[in-house]
């Protein structure tokens, strides 16, 4: 599978970073060349394999539906690039 | 000079009152002041901090409530987040970003006594293996290759910064993540002890993700016993980190110099990569020779999908990173780019913060996650991924450890490599099929190349069975006597 530029477009823009239209092609040769090598896994028998999603053995553990922890707007604000209140501040998304 | 003493010497020095704790956080702070101008081994220097803490390690040892690592300075890989003291990820997306919270490892090394001298360089977000992807600049290597002393190498990465400072004696030892090699790659490179413990033996909290499931916390020192030693205070269930595992820390430390005798090692056929350099395999025959000698029995095994680990990791660790990075979007922290509307704000803000090999790999992750691909590579990687976990499930049903070359190179230049991103990658090949499985492995320096320059050896070992690690490891560094020190140095040239 070979990425043509309409695709690095639409990957670029379902990741939410902004591509200048000069840097498609470097980018396609890029990602291409890494996908190219990725095919190796194609020769790996897949078949009746269960998949593994992580290396922890141990069962998810279940804890008390409780609030333990919060209340901490100025700590948690302290870092927002830009605040209204207590709120974050965005530019307007509904006319 | 303090700054060549190992922890354990220090631990002692301490406690018998021949130096103070000030006094060896004040000789560590003058070496990062002469030095770091040029190894950039650090990011952040905490100096104020250090020494505040370095007094009350006094206070508490005069007190005679000191703890495993009271006055013991450590240098704090810029990942782990630590209240009130900025943490960047190497990102220039984390640039101003100053955490109102202390991540488990780090707190946990604080509540035994640390002092952190600051937060140390590394690839940005820990995407790399030789530090050059960090916005906050490469890291030098200390170590110089014989015949051209004027190269500039690279410490490896991505935990760089960290491996530099332990190297060159700016920190007695070290916080690193290990997500495809990321301690045991710069271990190597610079001549040090670097531990990936199981995964879930160090909690995960509070450290910046990139891959959720193949990260792990580690730590680095310049010898078996100390690495052991912190190890001893960073691991421990957690319960903010849910594949934190529920199991009591053993004596690590103890463990150290249990020998081999009886212990069955493995060697995987499949690690005989083409074109290794003949000096590696001979250091790897020198390795099972050492420990046969020492008592241990070498036996054959065969780990077949081995072969696929990289390929397999350049889909997992990609996929879980787009997905991990998807929260810098410029609004609740960070860098923010502004922009016409807000999702105009994201992608700005996206396209500002992470650099090239950062962005690639977000790409290449949203891809193999997005409709219509997802079966033919994620789902396929991660049943490739449950193949690779049972080669070793199976290879220990036979023996009791592993041990192979942790890189399959020495270190190289600054600009080497730079060329062609699956060549960068081809410097994990060894230990990114560690992280799949979660097992353990740890790099131990085991001899010089040619030039001068560390190799190391990679003990790989079972689920939650460190101590075993530790105990091969300990055999290798007595019978290594690997003394050799790096050409830039607190006290050298």
């Amino acid at each position: 599978m070979s990425l043509d530029h309409a695709t690095v477009r639409r990957i670029a823009s379902l990741a939410r970073i902004r591509v200048e239209e000069h840097e498609v092609e470097t980018l396609r040769t890029e990602l291409n060349s890494i996908l190219g090598w990725i095919e190796q896994l194609n020769e790996v028998d897949i078949e009746g394999i269960a998949p593994l999603a992580g290396a922890a053995d141990t069962a998810q553990p279940m804890r008390a539906d409780v609030v333990t922890d919060g209340g901490y707007v100025e700590k948690i604000l302290a870092n927002a690039p830009e605040r209204i209140g207590d709120f974050y501040a965005v530019p307007k998304v509904v006319e | 000079m303090l700054t060549d003493l190992t922890i354990a010497e220090a631990r002692d020095g301490l406690r018998a009152k021949t130096f103070s704790a000030v006094e060896l956080t004040t000789a560590h702070l003058d070496a990062i002041e002469a030095l770091n101008p040029r190894l950039n081994a650090y990011i952040t220097v905490t100096h104020a901090g250090a020494l505040e803490q370095a007094r009350a390690a006094d206070a508490a040892l005069a007190a005679g409530t000191q703890r495993a690592l009271t006055g013991i300075p450590l240098a704090i890989k810029d990942l782990f987040c630590t209240e009130g003291v900025r943490t960047t990820a190497g990102s220039k997306m984390l640039g101003p970003f100053v955490p109102p919270y202390e991540s488990t490892v780090t707190a946990q090394l604080l509540r035994d006594g640390a002092v952190f001298l600051g937060k140390a360089n590394l690839d940005e977000f820990a995407m790399g293996s030789s530090n050059m992807t960090s916005a906050f600049g490469p890291v030098e290597s200390p170590w110089k290759r014989r015949q051209d002393e004027t190269a500039v190498l690279v410490p490896g990465g991505s935990s760089g910064g960290s491996a530099a400072a332990v190297s060159a004696r700016l920190a007695m030892g070290a916080t690193g993540t290990d997500t495809g090699g990321s301690i045991r790659q710069p271990a190597s490179y610079c001549g040090l002890v670097g531990m990936k413990p199981t995964y879930g033996r160090c909690s995960r909290f509070g450290v910046v993700a990139f891959a959720s499931s193949l990260d792990h916390p580690g730590p680095f020192a310049r010898t078996v016993r100390d690495t052991a030693i912190l190890l001893g205070s960073m691991a421990g269930h957690d319960p903010k980190d849910s594949t934190s595992a529920f199991l009591p820390v053993p004596d690590f430390e103890a463990a150290c110099a249990r020998g081999v005798k009886g212990l069955r090692i493995g060697v995987p056929r499949e690690y005989r990569a083409d074109g290794m350099p003949s000096e590696i395999e001979a250091l790897w025959q020198q390795g099972l020779d050492w420990l046969r000698a020492a008592g241990a029995e070498v036996v054959d095994v065969s780990l077949p999908h081995t072969r696929y680990g990289l390929a397999t990791y350049y889909i997992v660790a990609p996929a879980e990173a787009s997905s991990n990075l998807a929260r810098y979007d410029g609004v609740r922290f960070g860098l923010r780019h502004d922009g016409e509307d807000l999702r105009d704000l994201y992608e700005r803000t996206r396209a500002e913060g992470f650099g090239a090999e950062v962005r690639r790999r977000v790409l290449i992750g949203t891809y193999v996650l997005s409709a219509g691909y997802y079966d033919a590579y994620y789902l396929r990687a991660q049943k490739i991924r449950a193949l690779i976990r049972k080669d070793y499930t199976e290879a220990f049903t036979k023996v009791d450890a592993l041990l192979t070359p942790t890189a399959p190179s020495a270190a190289f230049a600054q600009g080497e490599n730079m060329d062609d991103p699956i060549k960068m990658y081809l410097n994990d090949v060894f230990t990114v099929p560690a992280n799949l499985a979660g097992v353990p492995a740890v790099s131990v320096p085991a001899g010089l190349d040619s030039n001068g320059l560390p190799l190391g050896l990679q003990v790989i070992g079972k689920p939650f069975d460190e101590e075993t690690l530790f105990a091969v490891a300990g055999a290798i560094e007595q019978a290594a006597g690997f003394d050799a020190v790096p050409q830039v140095r607190a006290g050298g040239k």
